[in-house]
């Protein structure tokens, strides 16, 4: 398959800081990439390094075919980008936040007449493309950035947290049009600290943290490869003490989580049945029992939290 | 299309969005227009000198302020609001988003000084001269255009008042150097060789050549100084906001 984008080593500090520190990866064309990290993780800057705003101190970046740093104009020609602050010109209207904006891309006029009527219609902002945008909310604005992301049909989008601190509403509207858009094959590059969005977006995730990638993979194989990090609840008529269950070789841990207990395994299918044999042998009855595969969140934490112990 | 025009193109694109933003902002009104009036009227009123005397001076102090009003708060403005990023996530050079910024304030300058220079009109000006006036007149408001997209390069500030108090430092010293209330001539040699340095001493020679057809300088001196002072000043404008830009973005 094709690639959409390419990055190869890249390092970037600021001063004393590596805020990206040799990085590579790969994304195939028509994929939804996300890129998951803490806050000052590098998300950002390898962003702003893609989409041509600062420039690397080691490594190099393709997109779309095109060398950032030696083709950049080719390289933001075929690019669409929100950024993670709103940014658009709060003195201009929609209409003329996203005609300027189709005209930095050379849209021609008829094209771009188009483009920005349908966009504007598709995001629920036709109504007031007059208004300025001074008036809008974070959500409309927000709506608007990714219209003006979308107004030169890119090939490559890039979202730096688009949803942060949005409304349930525009949250979902803008996660359906990325969607709906990636149905088009086009190639999505997601920048977000939501693990619910990740999971719910992305065929791919990479998870970068102090500059590093620590894993990509699609979310599904992130979790497989913690799978320890599975548990089981249950809850009997009457308390049980965890220390009971420590015995069992398939269980990793039993620990008291309200009136239940939570059994972490890796072998959930195992501890159902051993489970079901100690209710029988205590005389117990089980109230309810569920098996809890890991979250995006808990693979996340435990990816981030290995390499700092890793690192002390 | 070459790349290069496509964007040369696409500055006037930004300098259109400048137009509609920036012009009716307080400090480009009270740079551009309420400073050189009350600066105009205080060089003009109680002084018992014709018109034509008073005309090089008027043309060259309107056309340094006006032409110099727009540019130093563009770019400070566009950090803080963050569509400086917006910009330059476009497929646009830098050097096309400064061009951008010169142009608006230039064509701001050239609309302005329309006005003392249809004042020329009274006077029975040749129509030879008017054209070289009118030219001269294009030349030095891109020179000063560039000059104030230069002085918003550094420092790199995200407060368009800071920038605008730092280009008037620069400003007001270069009016009172450049024979608009002395003339050169009259100037000590240390003065005269101040006054040599800055732009505004050859367009105020320049219009005093064509009015009272005296001018320290040939005419073609004057011509050539502030062309290659418009040079100068874009090419300083490009790399040294190329350099601050990182900073900028930080």
């Amino acid at each position: 398959m094709e690639t959409a984008i390419t990055v190869r080593d890249l390092t970037k500090h600021y001063e004393d800081v590596t805020a990206v520190d040799h990085i590579s990866f790969e994304v195939k064309k028509g994929e939804i990439f996300g890129f998951l990290g803490p806050n000052g993780a590098g998300k950002t800057t390898t962003i702003r390094i893609l989409t041509g705003l600062i420039r690397p101190d080691e490594g190099e970046a393709f997109v779309a075919g095109f060398d950032v740093l030696r083709n950049p104009i080719e390289a933001k020609q075929r690019i669409g980008v929100v950024p993670e602050v709103s940014n658009a010109y709060i003195d201009l209207s929609a209409w003329e936040n996203l005609v300027l904006i189709g005209r930095l891309y050379g849209v021609p006029t008829q094209k771009l007449r188009e483009n920005a009527m349908n966009l504007l219609k598709e995001f629920g902002l036709y109504e007031v493309k007059d208004k300025l945008v001074r008036a809008f909310s974070k959500g409309m604005k927000q709506r608007l950035l990714l219209c003006t992301a979308l107004v030169n049909d890119p090939e490559v989008l890039f979202l730096d947290e688009p949803t942060s601190g949005l409304d349930v509403e525009s949250a979902r509207l803008l996660r359906e049009k990325v969607n709906q858009y990636n149905r088009d094959g086009k190639t999505v590059f997601l920048s977000t600290h939501n693990m619910e969005e990740a999971n719910q977006l992305c065929h791919r995730i990479a998870i970068i943290n102090h500059g590093r990638i620590a894993a990509i993979d699609p979310p599904e194989n992130l979790r497989a490869q913690s799978m320890e990090l599975q548990y089981i609840e249950v809850a009997f008529n009457k308390p049980i003490n965890p220390q009971e269950f420590s015995q069992n070789p398939n269980i990793i841990k039993a620990v008291s989580a309200g009136n239940k207990v939570r059994i972490y395994t890796a072998n959930p299918s195992a501890v159902i049945e051993f489970l079901v044999d100690f209710a029988k042998k205590k005389r117990l009855q089980i109230l309810s029992l569920n098996t809890m595969m890991p979250s995006l969140e808990d693979v996340f934490l435990k990816l981030i939290r290995g390499k700092e112990a890793a690192k002390q | 299309m070459s790349q290069f025009t496509e964007q040369f193109r696409r500055s006037f694109v930004i300098a259109k969005k400048n137009i509609k933003i920036y012009y009716s902002k307080g400090p480009v009104i009270i740079f551009g227009l309420v400073f050189p009036l009350f600066l105009a009227l205080a060089y003009v009123i109680g002084r018992n000198i014709s018109l034509k005397e008073v005309l090089p001076g008027l043309i060259g102090m309107t056309t340094f302020f006006t032409a110099t009003s727009v540019g130093p708060s563009i770019v400070p403005w566009e950090t803080r609001s963050k569509t400086l990023e917006r910009l330059l996530c476009c497929p646009v050079a830098l050097w096309t988003i400064i061009v951008g910024d010169m142009l608006s304030s230039f064509i701001f300058g050239l609309i302005i000084s329309a006005i003392p220079l249809a004042l020329t009109l009274v006077l029975t000006i040749e129509p030879l001269k008017f054209i070289i006036l009118l030219f001269g007149l294009v030349i030095a408001n891109l020179c000063f255009a560039a000059l104030s997209v230069l002085l918003s390069a550094y420092p790199p500030t995200d407060i368009p008042a800071t920038s605008m108090m730092l280009s008037s430092l620069v400003k007001f010293p270069l009016v009172f150097i450049s024979g608009v209330f002395i003339p050169v001539e009259q100037l000590p040699q240390w003065g005269m060789t101040i006054a040599s340095i800055s732009p505004l001493t050859y367009f105020t020679d320049l219009t005093k050549q064509l009015f009272l057809n005296k001018g320290f300088y040939p005419l073609a001196l004057d011509f050539l100084a502030v062309a290659a002072f418009a040079v100068a000043f874009i090419f300083a404008a490009v790399k040294l906001h190329e350099k601050t830009l990182a900073k900028r973005l930080s």
